[in-house]
C-alpha cells in the first residue's frame, strides 16, 4: 500500500476519528496534530500498524506561540518509515501553565535526550521520563531559554557599561 | 548505581568512615587530551573495566536555536558553520537548500554539480579525521600526520571558492557568491589524482593491522535494531548494515544524476564503522568525479552560470550596487534583512558526515525564523555512548568515541 497523505489521513481518520485534526500536506510532508493525552496511542499504533510502521524518530522539539491561549507550547515529532522512505509530522499543543506530555523514550531510546533538550529549553514536563533534568543548559538555570518571553538582547542598547566589556 | 554500591568482602579491611564502595569513579573529560574536544564522562570502573557511564554534555552550547530567531536567513549560514566543524560546507548547503524549498528557488545544474563536488570533498575531510583519530587512538599516530595534508589541500580547494578554511560560510541562498576560479580545478584535479593512492596507503597502514583490528574488532558494537531505535544516521548506522543514505533514499542536489553505492557493514562495531567510512570515501571520489566532469560538459553561457535567478535573496554583483538603481534597493534590503519569507514550514535534511542532519524552519511570515531546530545527528546518537561502552575497557571506550565522530560543536548547538 502506498503511503499517500490521503491513504494515511484515511487510516488516522478511521482509528482516531475527529481526534485527528488540521491535517495538511505542506512541503511534501503529511502534518496532523492530535490531543496531547493521545500523543502516545497515536506513536505506538503508527510504529505496530503493519501498513504504517513509522518506526524511526527522526527528530523531537518543541515552539512556543504565546498568543494561542491555552495551547501556547507544541511538540513536534517527526516520523520517517525507512522502508518505504515517508515522513510525517505529528504535533500536540499543551498548555503553558500545565506542560504534560507523555514521554516517548518507552518506543524510542533516541527520544530520551531529545525530550531532555525540549524540557530544558521550553519547560515541557515529559511525564515518565526516566531522567528528566536540564541537558544542555546548566542545572541552576530556573526558566526555559527559548520561550518567547525572553528576547535577546537588544543590540542598540546603551546602558551596558562598556568599561565592562574591555572598551571605553 | 545502587547496586554498585555494595558491602566490601569481610577480609578487606576498610578505614573507618568509608562508604564501601568497590569502584572507582573516574572522570574522563572534559579536557581530556583523548576526547577530542569537550566530552565529559563520569565513569564508574572496577579496576579497567566501566561498570557505568554517564555523559555530560553542554559545555559549549551557544543558544543558536535563540540567535537564529532574529536573524535574517543569510546570516544563520555561519551558525550552521560551527556545528559540525569538520565539515562545514555539508551544514552550509543543507541550510541553503532548507531556505530554497521555503522559498521555492531552483537552482541551475551547474550549481547544483559543483555543490555535489563541495559537499563530498567536506564528507571526505570529515571521514579522514575520523578515521586517522581511531589510528591515533589505538597507538598509531602515523596515518593521521600523513593524511593531514590532504585535508589541507581540501581546505585550499575551500579557501579558492570562498576565502576560509574551516568555519566556510561557502555558497549563498541560490548558488556560489562566485564562481570558481581555474585554480580551485587545479587544485580538485590534483586532490583527485593524488588522493586515490593516498588513501590506499592510509588503508593498507591499518586494514590488516593485528593491533589495530584486535583493538577495533568487537569494540562498541552495537546492533541494527537498537541503533535505529537510538536514531543513529549516517555511517554509524550503515555499519550496522542498513543501507539508509539520505543522498539515495530522499535525493536532494541532484544526487539522482550521479552513480555511487553505499557501504554498508553488519557487526556495528568500530572496526565496521572504520571499514564503512573508507568506503564512503572511495565513493565520495567517484561522485566528485562524475560531478567534474558534468560540469565540465557545459559550454557557452551555462559554463558560467554559479547561482539562480533570485534578486530578493541572492546579492547583486558590487559594480551593479554602485552604478544601478535596482541592485542598490537590492542590496540594501537584503543586507538589512528587510525582505519577507513565505509563511511555512519546511523540514529538510542532507547526509551531513556523521548522519542526517535536518533543518526544521518555521516561518510566520516575518524577516527571520520563527522557530528552527536542527537535528543534530551526534547529539542524537551520543545517547547509546553509555550501552556501547559498559563492560569495556577504559582504552576501548576512548576509541568508541573516537570511531562514532562526536563533534562537540555538533553536539551542544
Amino acid at each position: 500500500m502506498e503511503l499517500t497523505p490521503e491513504y494515511l489521513q484515511s487510516r488516522l481518520t478511521e482509528k482516531f476519528g475527529d481526534d485527528l485534526r488540521s491535517a495538511e500536506t505542506t512541503y511534501g510532508m503529511f502534518s496532523f496534530e492530535v490531543p496531547a493525552a493521545l500523543n502516545l496511542k497515536v506513536l505506538q499504533f503508527l510504529y505496530d500498524d503493519p501498513a504504517l510502521q513509522f518506526r524511526f524518530l527522526t527528530d523531537l522539539c518543541a515552539v512556543h506561540y504565546p498568543d494561542q491561549k491555552g495551547r501556547e507550547l507544541a511538540v513536534v515529532y517527526h516520523l520517517h518509515n525507512l522502508r518505504k522512505n515517508v515522513r510525517i509530522r505529528m504535533k500536540i499543543f499543551v498548555d503553558i501553565l500545565q506542560p504534560d506530555v507523555y514521554t516517548a523514550t518507552a518506543l524510542f531510546s533516541s527520544a530520551n535526550w531529545q525530550e531532555r533538550e525540549t524540557y530544558d529549553f521550553y519547560g515541557i514536563n515529559f511525564v515518565g521520563h526516566p531522567k528528566l533534568k536540564r541537558i544542555l543548559n546548566v542545572e541552576e538555570m530556573d526558566y526555559f531559554p527559548l520561550r518567547k518571553e525572553y528576547p535577546l538582547e537588544d543590540q542598540t542598547r546603551i546602558d551596558k557599561d562598556d568599561e565592562m566589556f574591555g572598551r571605553g | 548505581m545502587s547496586e554498585i554500591i555494595q558491602q566490601p568482602p569481610h577480609h578487606v579491611k576498610l578505614p573507618e568512615g568509608s562508604i564501601g564502595k568497590q569502584t572507582t569513579t573516574l572522570n574522563l573529560g572534559p579536557t581530556h587530551p583523548a576526547t577530542h574536544g569537550v566530552f565529559q564522562n563520569i565513569l564508574e570502573v572496577d579496576g579497567e573495566r566501566i561498570v557505568f557511564a554517564e555523559q555530560t554534555v553542554g559545555y559549549i552550547h551557544r543558544a543558536f536555536e535563540k540567535i537564529a530567531e532574529r536573524r535574517p536567513l543569510y546570516q544563520i549560514t555561519p551558525l550552521t558553520d560551527r556545528l559540525n566543524y569538520c565539515s562545514s560546507p555539508i551544514n552550509n548547503m543543507g541550510w541553503h537548500m532548507t531556505c530554497e524549498k521555503l522559498l521555492g528557488v531552483q537552482t541551475p545544474k551547474r550549481v547544483d554539480y559543483l555543490r555535489i563536488i563541495i559537499m563530498e570533498l567536506a564528507r571526505i575531510a570529515d571521514h579522514l579525521i575520523c578515521n586517522s583519530i581511531v589510528g591515533v587512538d589505538s597507538g598509531a599516530f602515523s596515518g593521521f600526520l600523513y593524511v593531514m595534508q590532504y585535508r589541507e589541500l581540501i581546505y585550499e580547494i575551500y579557501e579558492e571558492i570562498c576565502g576560509s578554511r574551516l568555519t566556510t560560510n561557502i555558497g549563498r541562498i541560490g548558488g556560489f557568491e562566485r564562481n570558481f576560479t581555474p585554480a580551485a580545478f587545479q587544485k580538485l584535479e590534483r586532490f583527485l589524482d593524488e588522493y586515490p593512492g593516498v588513501l590506499k596507503e592510509f588503508i593498507g597502514l591499518f586494514e590488516r593491522n593485528r593491533i589495530f583490528m584486535e583493538r577495533t574488532i568487537g569494540g562498541g558494537a552495537i546492533s541494527a535494531e537498537r541503533a535505529l531505535n537510538y536514531g543513529f544516521t549516517g555511517p554509524n548506522l550503515r555499519a550496522t548494515g542498513v543501507d539508509y543514505d539520505v543522498r539515495v533514499t530522499s535525493p536532494y542536489c541532484s544526487y539522482e544524476d550521479v552513480e555511487f553505492d553505499i557501504p554498508v557493514g553488519s557487526t556495528g562495531d568500530n572496526y565496521d564503522r572504520w571499514q564503512v567510512r573508507n568506503e564512503e570515501m572511495w565513493q565520495s571520489l567517484r561522485i566528485i568525479q562524475q560531478a567534474y566532469d558534468k560540469v565540465k560538459a557545459f559550454t557557452g553561457a551555462e559554463a558560467e552560470v554559479y547561482h539562480a535567478d533570485v534578486p530578493e535573496y541572492y546579492l547583486p554583483p558590487k559594480k551593479d550596487v554602485y552604478t544601478k538603481m535596482e541592485a542598490l534597493i537590492w542590496h540594501f534590503k537584503i543586507i538589512m534583512g528587510e525582505i519577507d519569507m513565505p509563511a511555512g514550514e519546511v523540514y529538510h535534511s542532507v547526509e551531513g558526515a556523521n548522519g542526517e542532519l535536518g533543518f526544521y524552519l518555521i516561518s510566520d511570515g516575518g524577516r527571520t525564523p520563527y522557530r528552527l531546530h536542527f537535528r543534530r545527528p551526534c547529539f542524537i546518537y551520543y545517547q547509546a555512548y553509555s550501552e556501547l561502552t559498559t563492560g569495556s575497557m577504559i582504552s576501548d571506550a576512548v576509541i568508541t568515541m573516537s570511531s562514532l565522530n562526536l563533534i562537540a560543536g555538533e553536539m551542544d548547538a
